[in-house]
């Protein structure tokens, strides 16, 4: 990035379909905006299953303390679980540099190690074979993927690597400073 | 336990053989098909046969069909829509996910590869010329017997000069990597993959996830099957020559940037985080060390191995990239096609290169993932690259080859290869070839 572009706030307005978009495996792949890639899930609870769900935000916490690094393939900027409507519904939201329709496989192996798959056990309509039925899984994903129609980033396109690499330098840097002193 | 008696052989084990013919074949009629299969049928090696390396035995055709072939043979609806998307849709109707845009566009593509017409290929091994000769001959009368069954191309493989080792017309030792099949009894070599479940190569039996996938149906028909996806890619050896010449001064240093484009040196197959700064030829060599090493922790920055070179993109071996690497290994079979292009003789224009079939038990998660994301994602480890063999290049991108203190830039890759064709196969069990050939046929 060496015009600076993560200087300059930036937001884009994101049709509702397009024949420009890239096509990925399972279907088109949407775009790039200057809030990176990502998607939000938006489902239905199974009744009676809320408690269920908030439940494995804990055990989530647990299983992440042991190995952060789990989810690194997937390079993440963050993830957002919220339970809403009187916990009738949920929504999944996640932020990514990677584009997540290209890696859905990892995702889905890697939400099994963290237990993210329990979770979705407990909506309306995900299949029951998903465990060898990936393209279900992927189908479930996408129907339940609900398009932002505008995203905006004030350091735009910017990346978790981008942003670990400069606070690393940062970090260098004061320390070689205080060497100096 | 795999069912070796009814497993074709092709991607189990490989003959002993130094010549290869590809036959793409359509079928006008599903009677004529159907019974071209059945007189071929004795001729198809199974893997246990093969694998028993007779070399008296020489059984060595294989047969796979397209998703129009399984269609003009006769199977009905209901079970041809049981099969998954890519194999339904076929490789040519996917170009724009892969990457076979420009001039890697399916209207560019040769040997009617993208023709709806392409229902079968049969492969060929022979020993040597006259056994390749003996062969074709019998097949040509298999077809005048069956006339309803004519052949749309032909291509002959054959290894190339020198042949004391096996590589490509570029120059690169190739078929040093290769995953190996649990219960077998076959060691991997030290470093590699452990032994993969079958289910990621063969219909029918538990993968990596633990389950066994349903199969298409019947299970008659896809029970120990596999799927094989082929690309020909013809290699410009020219082009890739004055490359080398007009970034390299001396022969070292060429050979150092063709060895950094690869992650291998090329007359060896040595990888490049074990000996980054020169061949080692015996390393190359020997198979206890060749596949000894990773990149996670012994190259994180690409100082040996640019994160970019060919066998990193393609097996990743670093657990930040990939947690799942063990589901994206393809099995490769074939070889190059087309003359030899001396080292002193200027280009040619021949058409030549490598033409590949990557087997695997899911074409999407294996062979598409690798060629739609590792190899033309420019997203791929941000680094705005695509891979320098199998990926789209255009002389728009760069390749960045890390260096203390700092980074070295390959400018303006050119395409040194272009995609000529390529198609997805199903790949039938013996007994699957038994039930397409009496497919309909009043018992
Ligand atoms: C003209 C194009 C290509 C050339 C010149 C080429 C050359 C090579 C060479 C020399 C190796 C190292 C030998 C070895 O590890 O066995 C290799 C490895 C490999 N190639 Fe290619 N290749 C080409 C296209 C492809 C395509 C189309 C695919 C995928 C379908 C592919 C997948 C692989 C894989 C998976 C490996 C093994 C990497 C490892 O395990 O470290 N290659 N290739």
């Amino acid at each position: 990035m060496s015009n600076h572009e993560w200087m300059t706030p930036k937001a884009k307005a994101i049709p509702k379909e397009s024949s420009e978009w890239e096509q990925g495996r399972y279907g088109p792949v949407w775009p790039k905006t200057p809030a990176c890639y990502g998607f939000t899930i938006i489902a239905d609870v199974i009744p009676g299953r809320a408690e269920t769900i908030r439940n494995y935000g804990v055990k989530l916490e647990e299983a992440l303390k042991g190995s952060p690094e789990i989810l690194a393939p997937l390079k993440l900027h963050y993830l957002r679980w919220v339970l809403f409507d009187n916990d009738t519904r949920f929504m999944y939201q996640g932020i990514f540099d990677t584009d997540f329709d290209k890696y859905t496989e990892d995702a889905i192996q890697l939400f099994g190690l963290a237990g993210v798959d329990t979770v979705f056990e407990n909506l309306v309509g995900f299949p029951t074979d998903w465990k060898t039925n990936a393209p279900a899984f992927i189908k479930f994903v996408r129907e339940h993927q609900c398009n932002s129609f505008l995203e905006y980033g004030e350091y735009p396109f910017v990346s978790a690597d981008e942003i670990k690499k400069a606070l690393k330098l940062k970090a260098a840097f004061s320390e070689m400073l205080d060497q100096m002193q | 336990m795999l069912e070796l008696d009814d497993i074709q052989h092709y991607l189990l084990t490989r003959p002993h053989a130094t010549i290869a013919e590809y036959v793409f074949v359509t079928f006008k009629n599903a009677e004529s098909g159907r019974n071209w299969i059945a007189s071929l049928l004795d001729t198809v090696g199974n893997a246990k046969t093969v694998m028993a390396a007779s070399d008296t035995d020489m059984r060595w055709v294989s047969m796979a069909f397209t998703f129009n072939g399984l269609k003009a043979l006769g199977l009905d609806e209901e079970s041809l829509s049981t099969f998954p998307e890519p194999f339904r849709q076929g490789m040519a109707a996917r170009a724009a996910m892969l990457g076979d845009t420009g001039a890697n566009h399916p209207d560019h593509w040769e040997d009617h590869m993208a023709s709806p017409d392409l229902h079968a290929v049969v492969i060929l091994f022979a020993r040597d010329k006259a056994e390749k000769e003996r062969c074709i001959a019998k097949h040509q009368e298999y077809l005048h017997q069956n006339p309803g069954v004519q052949v749309l191309s032909t291509l002959h493989l054959e290894a190339i000069p020198p042949y004391d080792y096996v590589h490509e017309h570029f120059g690169y030792r190739d078929r040093i990597t290769t995953p190996v099949i649990e219960g077998l009894g076959i060691e991997p070599s030290p470093g590699s993959h452990p032994p993969s479940k079958p289910g990621e190569f063969f219909l029918g039996y538990p993968d990596e996830s633990g389950a066994i996938v349903p199969l298409p149906k019947p299970e008659a028909l896809t029970k120990n099957g596999s799927y094989i996806a082929y690309r020909k890619m013809q290699e410009h050896v020219g082009a890739f020559r004055d490359y080398l010449k007009a970034n390299g001064k001396t022969v070292e240093e060429q050979e150092l940037i063709a060895a950094k484009m690869m992650g291998r040196w090329r007359k060896s197959g040595a990888p490049l985080v074990l000996s980054p700064d020169k061949d080692d030829h015996e390393l190359g060599f020997d198979d206890s060390r060749n596949n000894m090493f990773d990149y996670e922790k012994m190259d994180p920055h690409g100082y040996a191995c640019p994160v970019g070179a060919h066998i990193r993109r393609m097996n990743v071996r670093d657990n930040s990239v990939s947690q799942i690497m063990h589901r994206r290994l393809i099995i490769r079979r074939g070889g190059t096609y087309g003359p030899h292009l001396p080292d002193d003789a200027p280009e040619d224009g021949a058409n030549r290169g490598i033409a590949v079939f990557a087997g695997c038990a899911d074409i999407s998660r294996q062979f598409e993932f690798l060629i739609s994301v590792w190899a033309n994602d420019t997203g791929f480890e941000e680094l705005n690259e695509r891979d320098p063999f199998c990926g789209l290049q255009d002389g728009t991108l760069d390749m960045v080859i890390p260096k203390r203190p700092i980074k070295r830039r390959l400018k303006n890759i050119p395409a040194f290869t272009n995609v000529r064709g390529g198609a997805y196969f199903f790949l039938p069990g013996i007994s699957g070839l038994k039930y397409l050939a009496t497919l309909n046929v009043k018992r």
